[in-house]
């Protein structure tokens, strides 16, 4: 069997006992592990799967999740200094009074994390036909997010400010976009884990790097906020 | 004793998944390459232009007029089209050559081998990687042919004149619209690259290969993914914030009240120096991201070609993990001319200074290591040894520029010029030739011609140092770089030294056409390479063929025993133990 070095034995399905001195040339196809066999942790496989066979999806997949968030940690940090510089730069800042929609937003972010961790609850408890409505909860959360996001742009529009109009406009746009495109690509891997759920070949380690992203989409947003009310 | 291989992905069917659209990481690597491949030479003939243009200003190059109508009627070349191929040759060197070549280009083709994985883990991630970094060079490539050329405000694009559009001069429309959107795209092609190798160095390390095993190349490449996931994550944003300059009318970089050609720009209130803050941020570890991999690579082929360990290996993993640390806290030195407070600069200047300790530590093991050896020499180590060369050579100026009071009169002269083309850029260059001779034979299964590589080493190491010391030279006359001629002044008496440098600059590229012979002969025609031709001891030589299959070691996965590094001691192989040799460490080596 595959060792990975310094990981939890949890990322592997087997005992390494077997494969240390095993040769034959394994199956290609991965294991599946569904909610159907009552144990979604990667450590009861059903019987039917090939022993020898590692889970490939586990480790890598929650250390990528953690690259991601630092990559994404960079460009808002950059992004925020470049707003302190700017603001300091000139005497043309001024405040913009946020569209009140963006608050409801925030509650409906919030709310989706909280769904989230509901669904994976579900999971552990083995209640799947719930979890997946909890996905599925947070899925449309994670939709009217956005929907909130386009309608206090098409606020702002309406009121004349623009990418343009102002500095703190500029940088109201930027960050507001650039974070509801994060939060689409949060509600693309939902998708394909919800995908996956429904075909009983979900894997902890995926849902749980789904999780890890989903939150911390939802703290930048809220750091977001802070930054919108105080600098904006 | 082995374990089995987990087949990532299925055995590639088809020429398009098999050679274009491949996920397997060996020819994504060799994509890279040949990418680098085509960077460079395109590179190296816009500097030959521009050296022409240097030496004899109102020389007709023959066909010059096809490249651009306007920048080059009549075949001379027009100030702004030289601003313009200056610009080019920088940004096609530090980013589609610099960086493709010994980060992406060969840390995707050995980073899995090295530690025993069968791939990637994301190996579309990484498909993509390539694919969207081929589209932002052609991109880049396209600002040749569009309007009036590519942009002209250097590879560093300091705003306003980056920011403010045509108004500024040929190609500051839409060919830096184009640029800005080429190095958005490179940015996110490096950054798809590191969610590869970092999991990959990780998470898929063989059994038996503990961090402490690990090949300084692949610590070299680990590191590397760092730097660049902390800097393309900030230059991608500076490169939006400058396209919506342009097409939005936002003001991010240009400031109140600008007037050029006697025109008002319609923007205010924006930071000029904003975006040197963010380029420089990405900028200076963009110096390391180049290097970092030629510094594993060289002490890789040097503990190969001196068949024993380097001093310590301790010690050169963190040196090089200190500079990748440090190199975030350094990058104002680019900035000491920008109207900085002192105590700024004397803060920026400080760790510069300290970050020159451990690359001082790092040159000192590889000569404290050579000291007294025997060392084997091939084309792959002479290229080693010429790292070591150039390096210090380009290093030692930088302890000048370092300091705020001498750059100050340095900075915008040829000085600097000649000190970041000898460190980085011909130091980066020897790392990817030494890394060519050295992995050829396992890239390709045939063994590069030995006598054609020393020729092309000592054309290259004498032509490198004609080329650049001289610049050094100019610098300290007082020569301002990115003039495109000498008017009639004190640079009048300069201009032979930039002759000799032209002629110097010629006949070095024309050697590298020795190097791209011996590429391309050796590649269909070259000597059938032995699987491990160097009696080196790390996975990559442990695969059952050359090249490796797409699996990389067949139906079993290696299981490591020893340190990456064994030269020296008693084996039934000779004076090495394979990592993934089972046999017992003989006992004298132990002690």
């Amino acid at each position: 069997m595959r060792q990975h070095q310094g990981k939890t034995s949890d990322s592997l399905i087997f005992s390494s006992s077997v494969a240390d001195t095993a040769v034959t040339k394994a199956p290609v196809e991965s294991p599946r592990l569904g909610f159907d066999g009552g144990r979604w942790d990667n450590t009861a496989p059903p019987a039917s799967l090939d022993r020898r066979l590692a889970d490939w999806s586990p480790p890598q997949a929650s250390s990528a999740i953690w690259v991601l968030i630092a990559a994404i940690i960079m460009t808002f940090a950059a992004i925020s200094s470049a707003l302190i510089v700017r603001q300091g730069a000139s005497l043309d800042w001024r405040h913009l009074a946020l569209p009140r929609i963006l608050y409801a937003n925030t509650g409906v972010l919030l709310f989706s994390s909280f769904s989230l961790l509901i669904a994976g609850r579900r999971f552990a408890s083995s209640r799947f036909v719930d979890a997946r409505i909890w996905l599925y909860v947070t899925l449309a959360a994670g939709l009217l997010f956005v929907a909130g996001q386009w309608d206090a742009w098409l606020q702002l529009r309406s009121q004349g400010v623009y990418l343009a109009t102002n500095p703190n406009s500029s940088f109201f746009y930027v960050l507001t976009v650039a974070h509801a495109l994060h939060v689409i690509g949060g509600i693309c891997g939902l998708t394909y884990v919800i995908r996956k759920a429904n075909r009983l070949a979900l894997r902890k380690n995926t849902f749980a790097a789904l999780c890890r992203y989903w939150h911390f989409v939802d703290l930048l947003w809220i750091y977001l906020m802070v930054l919108l009310i105080v600098k904006i | 004793m082995a374990t089995h291989a987990v087949h990532h992905h299925a055995p590639p069917v088809g020429f398009l998944r098999k050679y274009v659209f491949s996920l397997d990481h060996k020819v994504i690597g060799k994509q890279y390459y040949g990418l680098a491949l085509v960077a460079v030479f395109l590179g190296m003939l816009l500097s030959w232009l521009m050296r022409l243009h240097l030496g004899w200003t109102n020389l007709a190059i023959p066909g010059l007029h096809f490249l651009s109508k306007t920048g080059a009627a009549g075949d001379v070349m027009t100030p702004e089209y030289y601003l313009q191929l200056m610009t080019m040759h920088g940004t096609i060197m530090v980013f589609f050559v610099l960086t493709t070549a010994p980060f992406a280009a060969f840390g995707n083709y050995f980073l899995p081998i090295q530690v025993g994985a069968e791939d990637m883990p994301f190996p579309h991630f990484n498909m993509m990687s390539f694919w969207v970094t081929l589209a932002g060079f052609l991109v880049l490539l396209s600002s040749f042919f569009v309007g009036d050329g590519p942009s002209l405000a250097g590879w560093t694009q300091y705003a306003p004149l980056s920011a403010v559009g045509a108004v500024a001069g040929p190609g500051q429309g839409t060919g830096e619209i184009l640029w800005a959107s080429s190095i958005a795209l490179f940015c996110i092609g490096q950054l798809l690259g590191s969610l590869n190798f970092i999991p990959t160095t990780l998470d898929l390390r063989a059994k038996g290969l503990s961090l402490g095993r690990l090949p300084y190349t692949v610590w070299a490449w680990f590191i590397t993914s760092c730097m660049a996931l902390a800097a393309f994550a900030v230059l991608t944003p500076a490169c939006i914030f400058l396209i919506l300059d342009h097409v939005a009318g936002t003001s991010f970089f240009v400031p109140s009240n600008l007037v050029i050609n006697d025109q008002l720009q319609p923007h205010s209130g924006g930071s000029t120096l904003l975006w040197q803050h963010l380029f420089w941020f990405f900028g200076h570890p963009e110096v390391y991201i180049a290097i970092v991999p030629g510094m594993g690579i060289v002490s890789h082929i040097l503990s190969t070609n001196i068949r024993r360990p380097l001093l310590s290996y301790k010690v050169i993993v963190g040196s090089m993990v200190s500079i990748a640390f440090l190199s975030y806290m350094v990058y104002g030195h680019h900035m000491f001319v920008s109207g900085m407070n002192p105590i700024s600069a004397l803060a920026f200047s400080f760790p510069t200074l300290i970050i020159t300790i451990p690359a001082t530590i790092i040159v000192l093991m590889w000569i404290g290591s050579l000291y007294g050896s025997k060392i084997r020499i091939n084309a792959a180590s002479l290229f080693a040894l010429g790292f070591i060369s150039v390096f210090v050579t380009g290093g030692v100026s930088g302890f000048f520029l370092a300091q705020p009071s001498i750059d100050i009169m340095l900075h915008a002269t040829y000085f600097v010029v000649g000190h970041f083309h000898l460190v980085m850029a011909v130091a980066a260059m020897f790392g990817i030739f030494a890394g060519t001779y050295f992995w050829f034979p396992k890239m390709f299964g045939r063994m590069m011609n030995e006598t054609l590589g020393k020729l092309h080493f000592w054309l290259t190491f004498v032509g490198a140092y004609a080329i650049f010391m001289p610049f050094h030279y100019l610098g300290l006359a007082g020569n301002v770089r990115r003039y495109q001629a000498f008017v009639d002044d004190y640079t009048q008496s300069l201009i032979p030294l930039h002759k000799f440098i032209t002629v110097a600059a010629l006949a070095t590229g024309a050697a590298q056409l020795i190097f791209l012979y011996n590429l391309i002969h050796s590649r269909f025609w070259g000597k059938p390479a032995p699987l491990n031709p160097w009696e080196a001891t790390s996975l990559e030589w442990s695969t059952p063929s050359s090249p490796p299959p797409f699996d990389n070691f067949g139906s079993t996965l290696p299981v490591v025993y020893h340190d990456a590094y064994q030269y020296g001691v008693h084996s039934s192989t000779g004076d090495y133990l394979m990592q993934a040799s089972p046999e017992e460490l003989p006992a004298e080596a132990k002690e």
